[in-house]
């Protein structure tokens, strides 16, 4: 009997722990459940574009109805606009070459600061300027060249010329003696 | 007794003209640059080359999603630039509208509004406001505009039936009278 009662009393005290792991665990469960359907969305959507994050693409974006003029300091209600779009695009988990791309394509290539391919670009005006410059100094240098060969060929003419000037005065002298 | 100067002997005649080949042409570039510059929108007279407009949705042409000048031909076609941020295509939003009720039923007169540099959303919003119905679309990449070469927003190009630019407004219309004293005589011709 007292076994028994012992037995019963053991039973009785490990139901009553059971029972409040029991009544713990499906909170737990709960809590954890909400805490990762919660963290899953939290990643599913970006979080909220701050200014910093739209600037940033912003400024290599050039407002093509104020000239010159970089988008992230633009005060008119376009860039305004344009800003948003950005902002948009950017929650909505857009790369920044996506963005980029979608206001090339609405806008021309004009919007952007950096041509998108910059070794076409400059290139060519730079292989024109190098054909130019080396033109220009090749043009230079035959221009200075027959002086420069000249003056050196002509240092042994012109030793030469004085005597041969010398000896034309000479005879000239003398067929005007002759002659007197 | 004369002396004899040293005869100066030049650059070859080959190097010479590309030379001056290469300044001229860059002269020529820089005036063109210039005088594109300077130039205003395309003058009247002048015949429009074919383009093409993508609408927005809601604002097509005949159904199509697309418009092209040369579809257009043997219409008279009233092509107006404009863009949600600009105030002054406000004033004449009402009127354009109004015009294009008069005009756009008879079937000889085509409207189409290029949406210059905008959002579209921005834009819906005002289309919505102004109550406009006639074809509209983003002109874009600019290629439109830059081919009109206009200034600003709003512009309205007024092109015959044969296609030859008729007459340019820049700036807002005033009235629906205004719009009639250019449509009506295109129209008689």
């Amino acid at each position: 009997m007292t076994t028994i009662h012992n037995a019963t009393n053991l039973r009785i005290t490990n139901y009553s722990e059971v029972s409040l792991w029991d009544k713990l665990l499906p909170a737990i469960l709960i809590a954890l459940t909400f805490t990762l359907i919660f963290s899953t969305l939290a990643f599913a959507q970006s979080p909220t574009p701050t200014d910093d994050d739209v600037n940033k693409i912003a400024k290599q974006l050039y407002c093509p109805v104020c000239e010159s003029t970089p988008l992230d300091v633009c005060p008119t209600e376009a860039c305004r606009q344009w800003r948003e779009v950005i902002r948009t695009m950017l929650a909505d988990g857009k790369s920044e070459a996506e963005i980029k791309q979608h206001f090339v394509t609405q806008y021309g290539v004009r919007v952007l600061n950096v041509p998108p391919n910059p070794w076409a670009n400059y290139l060519v005006p730079g292989v024109a300027i190098l054909l130019g410059t080396l033109m220009l100094v090749r043009g230079f240098q035959l221009w200075k060249r027959p002086l420069v060969a000249e003056s050196a060929s002509a240092g042994s003419k012109r030793e030469a010329q004085p005597i041969q000037q010398d000896e034309y005065i000479q005879k000239m002298e003398e067929e005007l003696r002759k002659r007197k | 007794m004369t002396e004899s100067t040293p005869q100066r002997r030049g650059a070859p005649l080959w190097a010479q003209i590309i030379v001056w080949v290469f300044l001229v042409g860059l002269l020529v570039i820089v005036a063109m640059g210039l005088r594109r510059a300077q130039q205003g929108t395309v003058q009247p007279g002048q015949v429009i080359d074919n383009f093409k407009l993508t609408l927005f949705s809601g604002y097509e042409y005949e159904g199509k999603t697309e418009v092209t000048m040369n579809e257009l031909r043997g219409n008279i076609v009233v092509i107006n630039f404009w863009a949600s941020w600009c105030k002054p295509c406000e004033q004449e939003a009402t009127e354009l509208q109004q015009a294009w009720e008069i005009y756009g039923p008879t079937g000889e007169v085509v409207f189409i509004g290029a949406d210059y540099v905008d959002t579209e959303p921005e834009a819906r919003v005002y289309l919505k406001k102004f109550g406009i119905t006639f074809p509209n679309g983003p002109d874009l990449a600019t290629k439109i505009s830059q081919y009109f070469r206009i200034k600003g927003v709003p512009e309205t190009y007024f092109i015959d039936r044969e296609g030859v630019l008729q007459f340019v407004q820049v700036g807002p219309f005033a009235s629906l009278q205004q719009f009639q004293s250019i449509i009506d005589p295109m129209l008689s011709n």
